[in-house]
Formats: structure tokens, C-alpha cells, sequence
């Protein structure tokens, strides 16, 4: 039994390709099968609606159903003898266990049954989080590009270009700090709210910006302050959104964490942005 | 998972000794093996591991587990705020 996200499907596919079974596939709108169970389209009443209409029980001789362990958050296993006849249990969480399931008379072992993170579960992650970013970032750098411009002339489009690049690019040291540096060095980050582990990286950041842009005299120091928050701010942003990519945050923890990071936050970028735009008067 | 460890007495997580018949449906399902079982009873192990996915609370026939389920994701949350705010659905949340 599995989702029809794609990249589930094939990999399931590719690890049972020497094994003769059946695969039962829910229909859960593409996406995988554990926020589908969360999203309660991977069901109770889906798997008795697929089994039913798939006529299985024509099918198959056995009554027993192998559901993907992490599926148990959306479908009641006891329930499923009654609503389709075929017994169910889980198997492990990851289908590349499958095999050795299989082998070993289906029984599990505690590997098999235990999520895990590591760097390169972790790593792949990083592109998504990037693809996320890019339409709230671009209409940021407009929004940016607009503030840089105002000055004791009222707007420069030159002060727009100039000033706005350098607030660009510590945008993009803020994105190298929070969605890469942050996934990669999780476990080693200090503090459990992930607001808090995206701060030390962004102050990190913004010593490489300061390097960058405040002493080769690029930009004042009072810009660089300004700078220096934003970045900050960001990262720790950026990591508290992290959560949601990670397989073991509560939401009652994140609901916690965002209501005492966010306030940083807000006020980190008020008072960055509230520099940025008081600098070109002061000089 | 022990390299993770989030925030501790947070969770919303509750076993009802009482009521438990000792199936070990909350042991299998539980992917955070938080979950154990003595003299035919399930116990909580370690109870700030729980990442509240309701899986446990699902599969228990008796209802002796209570969670408040849902997905640790700030987008989520942030999607539950805004949309509670306007009172109509503006924002999807994550996946």
C-alpha cells in the first residue's frame, strides 16, 4: 500500500523489483504519504474505498494489507478488517527496508520504525527551501531597490542601484546563512527553538558582510549596523522555517518558538530598515 | 534521532494508564519510538520526542492517548493565524 507521489512510487517500484507482490496505490493528490496522512487524504476510509474499488479480494489469495508505517497517522490499522476484509500492518518506514522486511517473515526491527536526519537527508532539502524563496525574494529586492533610492534628494535612481546591490547581497549572504548553513550543521547549532539556531550563522554572515562592504569603506557603519540586523534577522527567519522540513518538530513547539522569534525578528528588520533609510541623511 | 532534541515539556501528548488494554499499537506506530510496554501496559519513555503526528492517538482502539495533532511547520502555523485573523481561508500553508 503507498501514495501516488512520484518519487515514492518509483522508489518503491525500484526496491521491489525482485520480489513478486501486489502494490496498492491511494490516490492522494501526489503528495507523499505522510503529509498526506496528516492532510487526511492516506486514510482509513481511502484504503477500504482503493481495496474495494481495486477489487483486491479477487486479486489476491492472502488478507493481510502492508501499510508504510508512517501512513499510521492518517489510517486506524485496527479498523480496516471490518471496513475491507484484509488485515492491515505497518511495515517499515522506509522502503528501502522493504526487502529485508520481506525476508525476515515481515517482521520489523527498531531501524526500521525510527525516523531519521541526516546530513544528507538534509541536504536535499536545501533546493527546496531555495525554490520556495525566489517570488517572495524578488518582490523584496523591489521593495528594497525603492528604499535605497530615497535620500536628501528625495529619490536617486542612482542611490537605488548602488545602495539597494549592497542590501541585495546581504540578502543573499542571509539565504546562504539560514536555507544552506542551517540544514547542513543543525545538530551542532546551539539552542533547541530554531529561531535561536539561525542567530550565531546570521552573525557569522554578517561579519563576512562587514568585511565585504564596511571596511573597504563601501558603506557607512551605520548602514553596515543596519546590514548586520537584517542578516541576522533573516537567517533566524529562514531557520525557524526550517521546522517544517524537519520530521521531529511538535506544533505546539513551533507555535512557542514563533511567537518569541518573530518578535525578534520584526524588530531586528524595523530598526535595520529604520537605518537604512535615516543613513543618506546623516552621511 | 537522539542528535535532535527539541523543545522540552512542550507537547500536548497524554496516556490514560487506566484505560490501556496493552495492544502496542502506540509502540509500532510511533516513529519516534517514544512508546514502551510493561506488564501489559504502554508507557510514555520519552515524552519530549514526541513530535505530535497523532499516529499513536489513531491507531489506539481505546482511546486511551490524547494529542493535539498537526505539523511542526511555521508556514503552517503563520497559514493557521492569518487565515483565523481574516476568518476566511486567504493562505495555504505548507505541503
Amino acid at each position: 500500500m503507498t501514495s501516488n507521489y512520484k518519487l515514492s512510487f518509483d522508489s518503491l517500484r525500484f526496491q521491489l523489483a525482485d520480489i513478486d507482490a501486489w502494490l496498492l496505490v491511494a490516490d492522494t493528490r501526489g503528495v507523499n504519504v505522510w503529509c498526506a496522512a496528516g492532510k487526511g487524504t492516506f486514510s482509513t476510509e481511502e484504503i477500504i474505498y482503493s481495496v474495494q474499488q481495486s477489487r483486491l479480494q479477487q486479486l489476491v489469495n492472502h488478507r493481510t494489507l502492508i501499510l508504510p508505517q508512517l501512513g499510521a497517522t492518517g489510517v486506524a490499522a485496527y479498523k480496516l478488517t471490518k471496513g475491507c476484509g484484509f488485515k492491515a500492518k505497518f511495515g517499515p518506514i522506509r522502503s528501502n527496508d522493504l526487502p529485508r522486511f520481506l525476508r525476515n517473515k515481515q517482521r520489523t526491527d527498531e531501524t526500521m520504525r525510527s525516523v531519521t536526519f541526516n546530513l544528507r537527508e538534509r541536504a536535499v532539502l536545501i533546493p527546496v527551501e531555495i525554490y520556495l524563496l525566489m517570488k517572495p525574494m524578488a518582490i523584496a529586492t523591489l521593495a528594497v531597490l525603492l528604499l535605497s533610492g530615497i535620500g536628501p534628494s528625495i529619490f536617486s535612481a542612482t542611490a537605488a542601484w548602488s545602495r539597494g546591490a549592497y542590501f541585495i547581497g546581504a540578502s543573499l549572504i542571509g539565504v546562504g546563512c539560514g536555507a544552506f548553513l542551517v540544514p547542513l550543521i543543525l545538530p551542532w547549532l546551539p539552542g533547541r527553538q530554531f529561531w535561536i539556531k539561525g542567530l550565531l550563522p546570521g552573525l557569522a554572515g554578517s561579519l563576512i558582510c562587514w568585511g565585504l562592504f564596511v571596511s573597504t569603506g563601501e558603506v557607512t557603519p551605520l548602514e553596515g549596523l543596519s546590514l548586520l540586523l537584517w542578516i541576522t534577522a533573516f537567517s533566524s527567519y529562514l531557520a525557524m522555517n526550517f521546522t517544517g522540513s524537519t520530521p521531529f518538530t511538535s506544533p505546539s513547539g513551533v507555535e512557542h518558538e514563533m511567537r518569541r522569534g518573530m518578535v525578534f525578528q520584526a524588530t531586528a528588520v524595523a530598526v535595520s530598515l529604520l537605518l537604512w533609510l535615516a543613513s543618506p541623511f546623516i552621511g | 534521532m537522539q542528535d535532535f532534541r527539541y523543545i522540552d515539556n512542550i507537547v500536548t501528548l497524554q496516556l490514560d494508564g487506566k484505560s490501556c488494554i496493552g495492544c502496542g499499537n502506540c509502540v509500532t506506530v510511533c516513529p519516534h519510538r517514544i512508546f514502551g510496554l510493561t506488564e501489559r501496559k504502554a508507557e510514555i519513555t520519552d515524552r519530549d520526542a514526541c513530535m505530535e503526528c497523532g499516529a499513536c492517538a489513531k491507531n489506539c482502539p481505546v482511546g486511551a492517548i490524547s494529542v493535539n495533532p498537526g505539523v511542526g511547520c511555521a508556514a503552517e502555523i503563520m497559514a493557521q493565524w492569518v487565515n483565523k485573523l481574516a476568518g476566511r481561508k486567504i493562505i495555504d500553508g505548507c505541503c
